[in-house]
């Protein structure tokens, strides 16, 4: 008996170990890939730069580092972090049911339409109910936005990449049309929207910065968008579906249905970055409320590898380098637009790496 | 309006029609070969771009229209050999390709622009209208259709070619054959790669004239995301026209009208309607295309699948 547990202990420990050993050293090959796409495409930007006359190292000591001045700056960072993490996550998902949702920021859009009319048309509210209400109007907006174009794939077999960046193209029209039609301010010579009542404001996490609670609530949601797509059962289905929707709908699962869920919580997630947009930052809708990050976060999606956890790191990184590339603007007249090269980049490069990692694994 | 207003509207309606059709129907020609060899480049948005940019930069420092033309094709056509080395060489997936190099096209070229022509506020010569003797007199047709620049004929010549190329030559069987059985055509011993990145090439190619044409035969200037989405309208127009290059030249037309119509009513200061609503109507007739004609039967067999060689 004596004997018999010896041999148990023995052999547990090695196990455990190994296990253990498994999981690093997967984690750490998972993380090598990312990391070198990062910097084959920061090297690319530095070369890009220094090839028109500017100063190529600009691209690691302001990019990276530059933003990180002060708490405020980091502040600053963690801001931009907030839609990028958002969609980012939301995209794992529709990426790994297979569904191209290219339509992020037309989501964004709507979801700040929607935030934007519940915060200026309703008041008298407290925040505990106001600040929130806001939040899920942006979110079922913007998953209503995106249900448009899975319908249409469901029902008409209509390409969901054409059109969620057509529904892009009229989101922002429409946004256009309101701040300078119905949802004007009449005594703004410019177009915008009135001012969210105080109430809706999304709270601050410190009274002297910019920075809101929108941060917290997307780590949180990308964390449970993780154990959504790992652990649960409808998770499951959607990567069935993705990775063969014949095996899916042989197993009696409802493809149509899972199509719609994916595509619908993608939307959700876009959305409730574009009602902060306006609860957290601007307060107002303007024609231009976002620089792009629907389109960001499709790379934020593909460095994480399509997993929501990952996602937060991604996307803390292209918030990192659009400050960057704000600064670099700034102080050495670099076109901001650098960021979108290095965002194409690093996609070509998490693809290539990917491709060389599996080339290794045959080998081997 | 009576009569006589309404024809001259509308010969100067299809004029401009024609004219606003002609990126589109360079560019959907090109992916009708790409996707008919089974690669589906959704990144034609930032090909189209490049054109746009190397056609714009070469004018800028040449004065030459053709040059012009002539770099926005191989700019084109360096950029579908990014493409095609992701896609077909190492076999990543077409759509992640695409999504990349349209941020690197829109990215690039913005960067360049602002880097060097932005602040010189100069716009380009661009190719002039040719009045076609005799047949330009004639009442509303001539407006219409023939006092357009030379590259707007082209077009019709461009969709002529790529349809004798693809159903009268034995490079366009192969080419079909690789869309919709490649392992056929690698057992009868033909290149399937090569075929792939010949297409390739060729739609980025017409892509990138289609972008040319967008700063050399439109507009004299180049404006940060000038293409405003046509490199996916493409995509659209490919479905309706049934992967074929006279439907693709036709279905831009139809498109071109959406573009014409839009511009022609905001000019109206009778319409009621606000001006948005015309703005979005090219984008919101895409999304009804892909609804109207829907089913993928006559897709490709193999439409956005990496051959696996053995």
């Amino acid at each position: 008996m004596e004997q018999v547990n010896q041999g148990v202990r023995e052999n547990v420990y090695p196990q455990a170990a190994q296990a253990l050993y498994r999981t690093l050293s997967q984690v750490a090959i998972s993380a090598v890939t990312p990391l070198a796409a990062v910097i084959v495409a920061l090297a690319c930007g530095a070369a890009l730069l220094w090839l028109n006359g500017f100063n190529g190292s600009d691209v690691v000591t302001v990019m990276i580092f530059g933003s990180f001045q002060d708490m405020r700056s980091v502040g600053e960072i963690l801001l931009k972090a907030t839609p990028l993490i958002l969609i980012g996550a939301g995209l794992c998902v529709a990426f790994r049911c297979k569904i191209w949702n290219i339509g992020a920021e037309g989501q964004l859009y709507v979801g700040a339409i929607a935030a934007t009319f519940v915060g200026t048309s309703i008041d008298g509210l407290s925040v505990w109910v106001h600040a929130p209400l806001v939040m899920l109007a942006g979110a079922i907006a913007g998953a209503a936005w995106a249900g448009i174009a899975g319908y249409l794939k469901v029902r008409f077999q209509a390409s969901e990449i054409v059109t969620t960046i057509m529904l892009n193209y009229i989101a922002i029209i429409l946004t256009s049309y309101l701040v300078t039609g119905p949802m004007k301010d009449a005594s703004a010579a410019y177009p915008q929207s009135a001012r969210l009542v105080r109430e809706a404001w999304t709270p601050r996490i410190v009274s002297d910065m910019r920075l809101h609670v929108g941060i917290l609530v997307a780590v949180v949601l990308a964390v449970a968008l993780y154990i959504f797509l790992q652990r649960s059962s409808r998770g499951f289905a959607l990567r069935v579906v993705g990775q063969n929707p014949h095996a899916a709908r042989y197993a009696g699962m409802n493809v149509g249905r899972n199509i719609m869920i994916a595509i619908c919580i993608s939307g959700a997630m876009a959305g409730l970055a574009g009602a902060f947009e306006v609860a957290g930052v601007t307060h107002r809708l303007y024609q231009n409320i976002s620089p792009g990050y629907g389109f960001e976060g499709i790379a934020v999606a593909l460095l994480a590898g399509n997993n929501p956890l990952a996602a937060i790191l991604s996307g803390g990184l292209f918030a990192t380098l659009r400050s960057g590339s704000e600064v670099l603007q700034i102080t050495s007249q670099v076109p901001q637009v650098l960021v979108l090269v290095i965002q194409g980049i690093v996609i070509l490069s998490v693809v290539a790496f990917a491709k060389l990692r599996d080339i290794i694994r045959i080998v081997a | 309006m009576d009569d006589m207003m309404f024809l001259t509207f509308l010969a100067t309606l299809v004029g401009a029609a024609w004219r606003l059709a002609t990126p589109l129907i360079f560019a959907s020609i090109g992916e009708v070969f790409s996707e008919r060899a089974g690669v589906l480049n959704i990144g034609l948005e930032g090909t189209m771009l490049v054109g746009a940019f190397c056609g714009f930069a070469t004018a800028f420092a040449t004065d030459s229209v053709l040059l012009g033309l002539l770099t926005g094709v191989l700019g084109g056509m360096l950029f579908g050999l990014v493409f095609a080395f992701f896609t077909i060489t190492i076999k990543a997936d077409q759509i992640v390709v695409g999504a990349a190099l349209n941020l690197l096209g829109m990215g690039l070229t913005a960067f360049l622009f602002r880097t060097y022509y932005v602040s010189t506020g100069k716009g380009i010569e661009i190719a002039q209208p040719v009045h076609i003797p005799w047949l330009s007199d004639l009442p509303f047709l001539g407006e219409a259709f023939f006092q357009q620049n030379l590259i707007v004929y082209s077009t019709i010549l461009v969709a002529i070619l790529a349809t004798l190329v693809l159903y009268r030559t034995s490079f366009g069987l192969t080419l079909r054959a690789v869309g919709e059985h490649p392992k056929a055509v690698d057992v009868a011993g033909r290149n399937v790669a090569a075929y792939r990145y010949g297409a390739v090439l060729v739609g980025t190619g017409l892509a990138g004239l289609g972008g040319a044409f967008l700063t050399l035969g439109h507009s004299n200037q180049f404006v940060e995301g000038i293409t405003s989405g046509r490199g996916f309208i493409v995509l659209a127009v490919v479905v309706f026209a049934r992967w074929s290059p006279i439907g693709a030249f036709f279905v831009s037309l139809l498109f071109g009208l959406f573009y014409a119509l839009q511009l022609m009513l905001q000019a109206q200061a009778s319409i009621v309607v606000p001006y948005q609503v015309l703005q979005a109507l090219p984008y919101i007739m895409t999304i009804i295309t892909l609804v109207v004609v829907r089913g993928k039967g006559a897709a490709p067999g193999k439409l956005g699948q990496p051959y696996e060689m053995r």
